[in-house]
């Protein structure tokens, strides 16, 4: 077993305790807007250093290419060209992948046990060997981005390069950023960057410059620097509160002890209920884009 | 960089990459660099983000450099020289220059010949016939003394200063307006936070690239922002200059090898046919001081020279034979790639190689170009990937539609190695000479370019050797000291290079010091000799491979100053100086006109200058000889008057593109577009008018690709798979185009087809009270490679270029869109 | 939350076998987990610079096998060198993906012809290549050469060939490249400095 499996948190589906008693330091990765050009060198890194590639596409009439998160795609690019005061166009473009919540969701609606992990240094991982490939993942996520791969029916997501990290280097999309608009490090000097890129920001005159890192989800092990923190929405749908669905904590809280009675059958059925019609809000652009 | 030698003395970029760091405003027009360079264009996020500098980005496009930027003004295609000049016009009205560096460290005093004049858009000496001018009016007066006359009050009408401020004079607000698209207000906001760097301790900084040089007016928009450059004393300061972006890893070597039509390693010229007599071809380079104790540094001339003829003919090259000159060959114009292929497409050339370089796709009106290609008896393309030049001949269907079985050019493709797979040294765009490893072999049967050449070479020289044949003395006599003969080593060539002694070189002052050992590497270009006891294959290189080994390897990368200049990271050019021009960073007295960002100083103690970079300076030049630190200008200071060195005028006028969607030139309606470019028969008829192509079209690279390498790159292909076109909300509303939609996009010389991107980035303009709409066109598609296929942007594109250095108009031409 | 229809309709199909693990609290002890291999370990570390653009941002290029005689190198990742003083290890998005250049399905292998009017190529040897090119060159350069011109003038030029010059070739490539071109009589002679 290496080493590094000691130092895990969390294992979905799994009722042995973790092992406890060591104390890492939490990292993170930070994502300032502000200084994003949108280059896609992180989705370059991304794919290089993960031997995975997405398929040559097509140009939709957008920027955005790949055009969304996929099995082969753990980071994308989102563009959006928005006018906050009258006549000052700003093109704000935001890297969306795993956020690495500190609280996962995809991680507790998880059934497979040892699919994903979550290191103590806040690295949330998927361990495809032990995907089963149901999706309930997906369900959880509050941000929308884990994928089932068409080849082998098994869930992908930004792994922060957990190979990297555990031989004590960054992150390859950190390394490659040309702008230094990503940067990696431990949580707690990321907050104190982020401080000092949002005073910056203020001088420039955003008045709401802001950090997001947020505490739905118990904080996140990768946050954004925002020159409009009051609006996350303006990042390509960025939500302003994310949590993980109640239904997700519905069935680590209560199912599975009722399982083991044998009457959480009737509690089953009402999330599969819930998997299918709601409370989600389907958008008919995202499904006439998976066709 | 026909901009930046006539105003400085040296074409390249003066600063480098980690140097803008120190800027206090940075600008980014012409250019796109954070699409273009991003890992140079951290040094402006840096900027920003510890040196509290303010970025600004004047472009047609709200590009990806602008969506970083603290301010964005969109400026119509073509118009940079209206808006420049305006700037000029600014800072000279409101008094926002530095007065003590202009006046000494630039010609403003300098007093010009009575006969030069400016008159409704044409300077003196104008021949329409010609379409050029004969330059005898634009030059300086003299004295009896043969120096220039200078009037340090700046009284005189003729100084060079109050002729320029009369000629900008015009460039109100109301017209820089009138003529750019950019809204008066935001143009005034851009002077402003420029002009804030007027002052000694503050610097602006410039990037451009080919958003500047594509044009038939390129060479004079570099001009005019380094006229702005020295009004505002940043030449030569940490975090000014003039950051000329270049595109490809070793354009910056290739010309400082001087690879095309007219030049030789080094920025030496080759001789034009008249120039038959070898005394007085030096003597013409070798340009004697124009004002009292000055350097004048090409009075060195002929020790390079001589340097060069020894390192190509060895023992063949005498005193006695002029050292060859009449080997090489003589120039009756000059061969650009414009005029190569007009002479291809009238039939009268019969071989062309294209090492690493894709014609078909690179040069403007394809159809032009391809025609031409299909004249050639043969096409020998050297590449390490499969391009579409080499596959010209080939039909692809509505992107390349032509007959193989017409085409009767035989075609030859030899793979060559690609940058991991050979050792060898590229010139960044800071003249960084950076040397890199060989680390796998290369698929195949593919051979470096070094190799192949080589190989061809050696089988010509031989059949001359048998058959004999034209003028087979250069061929036969072609020093070739190489120990694999079939392949030179990287390590052997840029030893020669760097040059040798061929004898002991000793101390022109004391001749019983001995500076280098016969056979030893040189140190730098000061030990080079006119008598052929060295010899050195570029000698701005010398001193990248000394007697102390491979300079160019180094890895140091210690940054005491915390400038950035790394004086011990591989070997800069020349004399591995980080900071072009930097004894300008200090006063007249040598003191730093910035404390905090001391470049060099004159050091009092030692009588010499030093600092954080090597002095660009003769390092005992005492400040009060007055030394100028233009150092390869014979005036010792910058040029705001360009005397003789542009083809179109000592100070940069602004001329219309050659479409232009106005149909006229606000300034003078008699003369529109450059009177001295060179426009070829036929071509002058194949313009476009705007009644039948109404928008701006713009050419330009987008940062997920290279050119037309990466789509057959699969990454690259993933990040940007589709061609497409960019046009904004209004022309699209008003088109019926949809984002995603297929459109057409024509010019009068073809047509291309791509998806629609429909965006807020692109504004329209209000130029002369007309609405003008542009389309961008990213150029990276084509019939080969991975990515989906795509048409040849440059199908649209005129073929005309600067009058300077004929890089074509890719920028600035008319185009009609509609949905496909 | 934005997860379609489609998507959950795919999710419960194929999740019943896999939730019903769970339910008998299946939880294994061998579903502890390892994180992937560091595939660098070994390898062989060569330092280069990007041939795109001219930043000219060091590389390191990561190669298999320690260059013993019997292994095979053949670059398996491409990053940013952390000490050169402008990239700092850094890298874009074209020069992340220089691994896919290096291994690009276009890239070339073999020297190839394509004869007057057919419309395929047909692969040559190296010698093969460089005895029709030279004798094409010399043929064209025989007939074609000025020495003088018709006023006397010695020019020695040979204008019906012409060469457009690698800017990503080396320096060292670039200089053999004006060495012969030039000895040649070749003035139409250009490189991507226009372009």
């Amino acid at each position: 077993m290496a080493l590094q499996s000691l130092d895990i948190l969390r294992r979905s589906a799994t009722t042995t305790p973790s092992p406890g008693v060591r104390q890492t330091t939490e990292v993170a990765k930070l994502i300032d807007v502000s200084k994003c050009i949108g280059c896609k060198a992180c989705q370059s890194a991304c794919m290089e250093w993960n031997d995975i590639r997405d398929e040559i596409g097509s140009n939709a009439g957008i920027y955005d290419n790949p055009r969304d998160l996929s099995a082969d795609s753990w980071t994308v690019m989102r563009f959006s060209e928005v006018e906050v005061e009258k006549d000052k166009l700003e093109w704000l473009i935001r890297k969306d992948g795993c956020m690495h919540c500190a609280d996962p969701g995809c991680l507790k609606a998880c059934p497979a046990p040892g699919a994903i992990i979550q290191y103590s240094n806040g690295i949330v991982d998927f361990h495809e060997e032990n995907c089963i490939g149901c999706g309930y993942c997906i369900a959880g996520c509050p941000f929308n981005v884990p994928r089932i791969s068409k080849k082998d029916n098994k869930a992908y997501k930004c792994t922060l390069c957990s190979d990297r990290v555990g031989v004590g280097m960054e992150p390859a999309c950190i390394k490659s950023c040309p702008t230094g608009a990503l940067v990696f490090g431990t949580k707690e000097d990321m907050i104190q960057h982020a401080e000092e890129r949002i005073v910056d920001l203020k001088e420039r005159g955003f008045s709401n410059a802001g950090l997001y890192d947020p505490q739905g989800v118990g904080g996140t092990h990768v946050m954004y620097v925002l020159h409009h923190a009051d609006q996350p929405e303006l990042y390509h749908g960025l939500p302003k509160d994310p949590s993980i669905s109640p239904m997700v904590t519905l069935w680590k809280g209560i199912t599975k002890p009722l399982m083991s009675l044998g009457i959480g059958l009737g509690v089953l059925v009402g999330f599969f209920h819930y998997i299918k019609v709601g409370p989600n809000e389907v958008e008919e652009e995202s499904e006439s884009e998976q066709q | 960089m026909a901009s930046l030698a006539p105003t400085f003395g040296r074409g390249a970029m003066t600063n480098h990459w980690v140097d803008i760091k120190n800027a206090n405003v940075i600008v980014v027009m012409g250019g796109n660099a954070a699409e273009a360079h991003p890992c140079g264009f951290k040094w402006v996020t840096e900027a920003k983000a510890h040196n509290k500098a303010k970025f600004i980005v004047v472009d047609p496009r709200f590009t990806r450099s602008a969506s970083v930027a603290d301010y964005y003004a969109p400026i119509r295609s073509g118009t940079d020289i209206a808006f420049l000049g305006g700037l000029i016009n600014y800072l000279l009205a409101h008094d926002k220059i530095q007065h003590e560096y202009v006046k000494k460290y630039s010609d403003a005093t300098f007093l010009v010949n009575g006969d030069y004049q400016f008159d409704d858009g044409l300077f003196s000496g104008y021949d329409k016939g010609k379409r050029s001018y004969d330059k005898t009016s634009w030059s300086y007066q003299k004295g009896a003394d043969g120096f220039v006359l200078a009037d340090e009050t700046l009284q005189d009408p003729r100084c060079v200063f109050n002729l320029m401020k009369q000629h900008y004079s015009r460039y109100t607000p109301e017209m820089v307006s009138r003529i750019t698209g950019t809204p008066e207000a935001q143009f005034l906001h851009v002077c402003e936070m420029i002009a804030a760097t007027a002052v000694p301790d503050k610097t602006t900084t410039f990037l451009y690239a080919l958003g500047w040089t594509q044009h038939s007016i390129g060479s004079q928009n570099i001009r005019t922002m380094a006229m702005v450059q020295i009004l505002l004393g940043n030449m030569g300061m940490a975090g000014g200059g003039i950051n000329a972006l270049r595109g490809h890893s070793n354009i910056q070597g290739l010309t400082d090898l001087g690879l095309l039509s007219n030049m030789l390693p080094g920025y030496m010229t080759l001789a034009g046919e008249k120039e038959q007599d070898f005394a007085t071809y030096l003597d013409k380079r070798a340009l004697k001081p124009l004002r009292p104790g000055q350097m004048s540094y090409w009075q060195n001339y002929p020790k390079f020279h001589v340097s060069l003829m020894k390192s190509w003919y060895g023992d063949a090259a005498t005193k006695e034979n002029n050292w060859c000159f009449d080997w090489l060959p003589k120039l009756d114009k000059v061969y650009d790639v414009l005029q190569v292929f007009e002479l291809m497409h009238q039939g009268k050339m019969n071989g062309y190689f294209a090492q690493g370089f894709n014609p078909l796709a690179s040069f403007p009106n394809k159809a032009k170009i391809g025609g031409a290609l299909a004249k050639l008896k043969y096409l020998v393309v050297i590449d390490p990937l499969a391009t579409e030049t080499s596959e010209f001949w080939k039909n692809f269907g509505e992107f390349n539609d032509v007959d193989s079985s017409k085409i009767q050019t035989e075609v030859f493709r030899l793979p060559s190695t690609c940058f991991a797979e050979e050792d060898g040294s590229l010139v960044s765009s800071s003249r960084v000479l950076q040397w890199h490893f060989k680390g796998a072999d290369a698929p195949g049967e593919a051979r470096g370019d070094a190799e192949i050449m080589s190989g061809l070479f050696l089988k010509l020289r031989e059949m001359y050797k048998q058959e004999g044949g034209a003028f087979p003395d250069p061929i036969l006599n072609l020093s070739w000291p190489y120990k694999i003969p079939d392949s030179p080593s990287s390590e052997e060539l840029a030893k020669e290079f760097n040059g040798k002694a061929l004898a002991d070189i000793v101390d022109p002052k004391d001749p019983t010091k001995v500076l280098a050992k016969a056979g030893e590497q040189l140190a730098g270009f000061a030990l080079l000799r006119d008598d052929g006891s060295t010899a050195c294959g570029c000698w701005i290189f010398s001193g990248a491979w000394s007697q102390a080994g491979n300079l160019m390897a180094r890895r140091d990368n210690a940054d005491p100053s915390g400038l950035g200049n790394t004086l011990n990271w591989a070997f800069a050019w020349p004399a591995n100086r980080r900071i072009l021009y930097n004894r300008a960073s200090c006063d007249p007295s040598g003191k730093p006109w910035d404390a905090k960002r001391t470049v060099i100083s004159w050091n009092t103690k030692e009588n010499k200058w030093a600092g954080m970079d090597i002095p660009d300076i003769r390092p005992d030049a005492v400040p009060d000889e007055n030394v100028g630190p233009f150092i390869m200008n014979p005036e010792g200071v910058a040029r705001l008057f360009a005397v003789d060195k542009m083809a179109e005028g000592p100070f940069p006028e602004h001329y219309e593109p050659f479409e232009t969607p106005i149909g006229t030139n606000p300034l003078h309606p008699n003369v529109i577009s450059n009177p001295a470019a060179r426009v070829f028969k036929g071509d002058m008829e194949a313009f476009g008018k705007a009644k039948e192509f109404p928008y701006v079209g713009t050419t330009y690279r987008l940062t997920e690709h290279f050119h037309f390498w990466t789509k057959h790159t699969r990454i690259s292909a993933i990040l940007q798979p589709e061609q497409f076109v960019e046009i904004g909300e209004e022309l699209a509303q008003a088109k019926g185009i949809k984002a995603g939609d297929k459109v057409k996009v024509t010019s009068n010389r073809g047509f291309i087809k791509a998806v629609a991107v429909v965006t807020k980035r692109i504004k329209t303009l209000n130029v002369n009270g007309q609405q003008v709409h542009t389309v961008g066109i990213p150029i990276h598609w084509g019939f080969k490679g991975l990515a989906k296929n795509g048409y040849i942007a440059n199908t649209l594109t005129p073929y005309v270029g600067d009058a300077n250095t004929q890089t074509p108009e890719f920028k600035s031409f008319l185009v009609n869109v509609e949905k496909a | 939350m934005k997860v379609t229809r489609r998507q959950f309709f795919k999710i419960c199909t194929a999740s019943l076998g896999g939730s019903s693990l769970a339910l008998m609290g299946y939880a294994p002890t061998e579903a502890l987990a390892e994180i992937r291999n560091f595939k660098l370990e070994r390898t062989t570390e060569t330092r280069n610079t990007c041939p795109y653009c001219s930043v000219g941002c060091g590389l390191l290029m990561y190669s298999m096998g320690d260059k013993a005689k019997n292994a095979k190198s053949t670059i398996i990742h491409i990053e940013g060198d952390p000490d050169h003083p402008v990239n700092r290890g850094t890298l874009c998005p074209k020069g992340a993906g220089l691994l896919d250049f290096v291994h690009s399905p276009s890239r070339l292998k073999y020297p190839e012809v394509r004869e007057a009017g057919t419309s395929e190529w047909k692969r040559i040897s190296w010698d093969d290549a460089f005895t029709r090119i030279a004798k094409l060159m010399k043929a064209d350069r025989d007939s074609n050469f000025v020495a003088k011109t018709a006023d006397g003038l010695t020019v020695n030029r040979w204008l019906s060939t012409g060469f457009l010059a690698a800017s990503a070739s080396s320096n060292e490539s670039g200089y053999l490249t004006q060495k012969i071109v030039r000895n040649l009589g070749i003035l139409a002679f250009d490189n991507q400095a226009r372009v």
